[in-house]
């Protein structure tokens, strides 16, 4: 009973911050309520949820994924180039951007596990920029336009009494993977990987293969976030690789409780983080922000949350210490 | 003005539950090279930071040509002379030879900036006074290990230090480097520098030495001119000590057939053909000096490192073990020496660490079987007596004899035959190393194999049925206890090659 206290405390924080930031809205902004507005938010949410599941698994192993954006737009412009082409075959377009996104994911964990590039941050970064230049290239740096191709675009834009279905997916993948992180042994071999991998080696588990797994479900995932913008915007457009999706991913994560040296996170904290993140953009937009403040105070909630992260570390350093002195 | 450079009169230090020095003297003259002698963990390491100031002795004073001083930090020692040549280098291998000898004693030209031209100058004259006829602009890592080296004794000479410190210098190097080390220290010495030198070879001592101090259990024993030691006499002064019944020895049924048999374990440069059999039912000591190739024999085993050559038979049957999930299959088990680096996962709780190395056996189908878990990790709370709130308590939040006991229940809920213990007892209080003795008693009785990797003597002859002695990557030395060389004197022999 304790236990399930104490989990829950442990979102106590980022529920709170994201209740106080609704409640702030809900008097600064008479629209932020309406119910129109919330569903904006969760389809909002539904891309960014999608890449911060992918970047959680990477970060539990004290990873970084640089290149989820990146993927998902590449993934996307895959299927605008097919579409351009004249095929509109829509399942099997949305399967093509999906193993496209696994294996581009599937190299990334190969690199870093089986080819031994020191940090991911190098692995990932350098196939961002191979796949900004890849969806130009696929798309001759074009927007592709995918009216009339309405299944690939149902994921992103349909609803079902006003909900939008990208959430409901996003909810359903959020559910299978808490259950596969807290659930099963590969879940905790992926905790444990991140928290001690040697160890984890040592005690018969794959690592090399866990990671890879990671890298992979992220790449899925990120083609995932591509098909729902599709829906969303109608188009592809290779140059949105550099937006800064990958940064807002980071952040859900940090903010949910992940951590860069690995070994923490969850998917319901990571839930409280992508919302917050998305409630955020809708209040500056209904305020009628400047994007450059929005761009500013985004920044700030981000080294915020990473400065949270390292309090979080050093206070856990300090109270480890205390407790050694102890015994 | 003092006979001696440097003198420590009665130094004490205590940490948390051990007394790592007490009643420590030593005295090191001018122009005099200093032989500093004990077993592992005898405190040498201890006595080395208290004179570098990296610790604070609790009792006793350290006189500098007769100077009382109190190093509060390791800079106060360097100011007052004395400098230390550690184990470890502190080398930055990117950087040339010049910018290594002159961190934080840079020389500055007229306008401020570094005067590069002065440094490599005066870098090149010293390493040649050091014998060595290099180019100080090439990065330091381009050079092997003697070159690195006298790198660090050059910057001790730069600074004109009274002491030089020499921490087991010549482990890391080859033939023709440690003869080239002595020379230079014969040079040192006859400028008038003090050098204590820290060895485990005993052959160098007497090649080296003007006088040789012996310590053990942190003690003072005896110091004397190089003439009036002799091989026996240096090891009965390191070893002499009577063996406390802190050892529960129990024995169990030796099996027919081993358990567990190496045939010709080759790793370049770290194991040469390495061969033994262990049987179920008895505990096989490994004793040698830290360094001697007894933790790589285990990795090797358990394919935790990759070997050059040799096979391995299980229950009589060839295996092939190519990393440690296939070791596990065959029933081995390996508590590593590192526990908290390699053998647990520190912000993880106790349930997830005694099952990590059997996930797939606690596991029904997809999910975690967590009745399973919970029974099991109940089970060894309550066997190996392990002292937590809870299984969900983390264990980094334990304390060390617990930490140890969680990694014995990880390796106990895989069902193995073959038990490795390296330095399982190091660093965890009495009391909890007589609980890891009984466990490994039990294991003997149920008729397991349990191999026990140890640096301590007492540990090895109390417990031990039979012992392997190694150096240097070679099995040097085999003693049953039911054999008259099974003692302190013939280990020690074999461990030194004497």
């Amino acid at each position: 009973m304790k236990a399930i206290k104490n989990r829950l405390m442990d979102y106590a924080g980022t529920f709170g911050a994201l209740l106080i930031l609704c409640i702030i809205l809900s008097f600064a902004s008479k629209n932020f309520l309406r119910v129109d507005n919330i569903m904006s938010i969760l389809k909002q949410t539904s891309f960014n949820a999608l890449v911060s599941t992918g970047m959680l698994l990477c970060l539990i192993t004290a990873g970084i994924e640089l290149s989820v954006g990146a993927n998902a737009t590449f993934c996307a412009c895959l299927a605008g180039a097919l579409v351009k082409a004249g095929f509109i075959n829509s399942p099997v377009l949305m399967l093509i951007a999906i193993v496209g996104g696994g294996i581009i994911g599937f190299i990334n964990g190969t690199l870093l596990t089986r080819l031994h590039l020191p940090h991911p941050f190098v692995s990932t970064l350098g196939m961002k920029n191979v796949l900004w230049g890849l969806a130009l290239i696929v798309t001759s740096s074009q927007m592709i336009s995918f009216s009339g191709v309405d299944g690939v675009m149902w994921l992103g834009s349909a609803t079902i009494g006003g909900f939008p279905v990208s959430f409901i997916v996003v909810i359903i993948i959020y559910i299978i993977m808490h259950i596969l992180l807290t659930q099963t042994a590969l879940g905790r071999s992926i905790y444990c990987a991140g928290g001690n991998m040697e160890a984890t080696r040592l005690s018969g588990i794959n690592s090399a293969n866990v990671l890879t797994f990671c890298y992979t479900v992220s790449g899925v995932m990120a083609a995932l976030a591509g098909i729902v913008s599709i829906g969303r915007s109608g188009i592809c457009n290779g140059a949105n690789a550099v937006q800064p999706y990958d940064t807002d991913a980071i952040a859900a994560c940090i903010i949910g409780g992940a951590s860069f040296s690995g070994g923490k996170g969850t998917m319901l904290g990571t839930m409280f983080g992508a919302l917050i993140i998305a409630v955020l953009r809708n209040g500056f937009t209904l305020l009628s922000v400047s994007s450059a403040v929005q761009n500013l105070v985004l920044g700030l909630v981000i080294i915020g949350a990473v400065l949270l992260d390292v309090t979080r570390e050093r206070m856990g350093a300090k109270a480890r210490r205390l407790a050694a002195v102890k015994n | 003005m003092s006979e001696y450079i440097v003198e420590l009169k009665n130094a004490v230090k205590r940490f948390p539950g051990v007394v790592a020095l007490k009643n420590m003297h030593l005295n090191v003259k001018p122009g005099e090279i200093h032989g500093l002698i004990g077993e592992n963990g005898a405190g040498k390491s201890t006595l080395i930071k208290v004179l570098t100031g990296v610790f604070q002795p609790d009792e006793g004073e350290i006189y500098v040509e007769g100077v009382q001083q109190h190093f509060k930090n390791p800079n106060e020692s360097v100011a007052a002379g004395i400098a230390c040549v550690y184990q470890e280098l502190n080398i930055e291998k990117l950087l040339s030879i010049t910018d290594n000898i002159f961190i934080n004693k840079w020389i500055k030209g007229k306008n401020g900036l570094l005067d590069y031209k002065t440094m490599h100058k005066k870098a090149r004259e010293v390493m040649l006074s050091l014998g060595q006829d290099i180019d100080p602009t090439r990065p330091a890592g381009t050079f092997g290990m003697g070159v690195q080296q006298m790198i660090e004794i050059a910057k001790a000479v730069l600074i004109n230090a009274k002491m030089i410190i020499m921490d087991e210098p010549t482990s890391s190097l080859g033939e023709r480097e440690v003869e080239q080390l002595m020379k230079t220290c014969r040079e040192l010495r006859d400028r008038g520098i003090g050098i204590m030198f820290v060895s485990h070879k005993l052959e160098e001592l007497f090649e080296l030495c003007d006088r040789v101090t012996v310590m053990r259990d942190g003690e003072y024993i005896d110091t004397r001119d190089i003439g009036e030691w002799d091989n026996d006499s240096l090891i009965k002064a390191m070893v002499g000590r009577s063996l406390e019944n802190q050892f529960p020895k129990e024995f169990g049924v030796r099996s027919k057939e081993p358990m567990l048999k190496v045939e010709h374990l080759t790793e370049a440069g770290v194991l040469n053909d390495v061969s033994f059999e262990a049987y179920g039912g008895e505990i096989l000591g490994f004793s040698g000096l830290v360094g001697a190739g007894r933790t790589e024999t285990m990795r090797a085993i358990f394919g935790a490192d990759k070997i050059d050559g040799g096979k391995i038979y299980i229950k009589g049957k060839e295996v092939q073990i190519n990393s440690p999930k296939d070791a596990i299959k065959h029933g081995i088990a390996f508590l590593t020496e590192d526990r908290k680096g390699q053998g647990l996962v520190l912000g993880e709780p106790i349930r997830t660490n005694v099952i990590l190395a059997n996930l797939k056996g606690f596991s029904n189908g997809l999910f975690l079987d967590h009745k399973k878990i919970n029974e099991a990790g109940e089970k060894n709370i309550k066997d190996l007596n392990i002292k937590a709130p809870s299984l969900s308590e983390k264990v980094l939040q334990l304390s060390g004899g617990n930490q140890q006991k969680v990694v014995i229940g990880k390796w106990i809920n895989t069902d193995a035959d073959i038990f490795i213990f390296d330095e399982s007892t190091r660093g965890i209080d009495v009391g909890a190393k007589v609980e890891v003795y009984h466990i490994m008693n039990r294991l003997v009785k149920a008729g397991k194999c349990v191999i026990m990797v140890s640096s301590e003597m007492p540990e090895i002859l109390g417990m031990s049925d039979r012992v392997i002695v190694m150096r240097g990557g070679r099995i040097t030395g085999e003693m049953d206890r039911s054999t008259d060389r099974f003692n302190q004197e013939d280990i020690m022999k074999a461990a030194w090659e004497v």
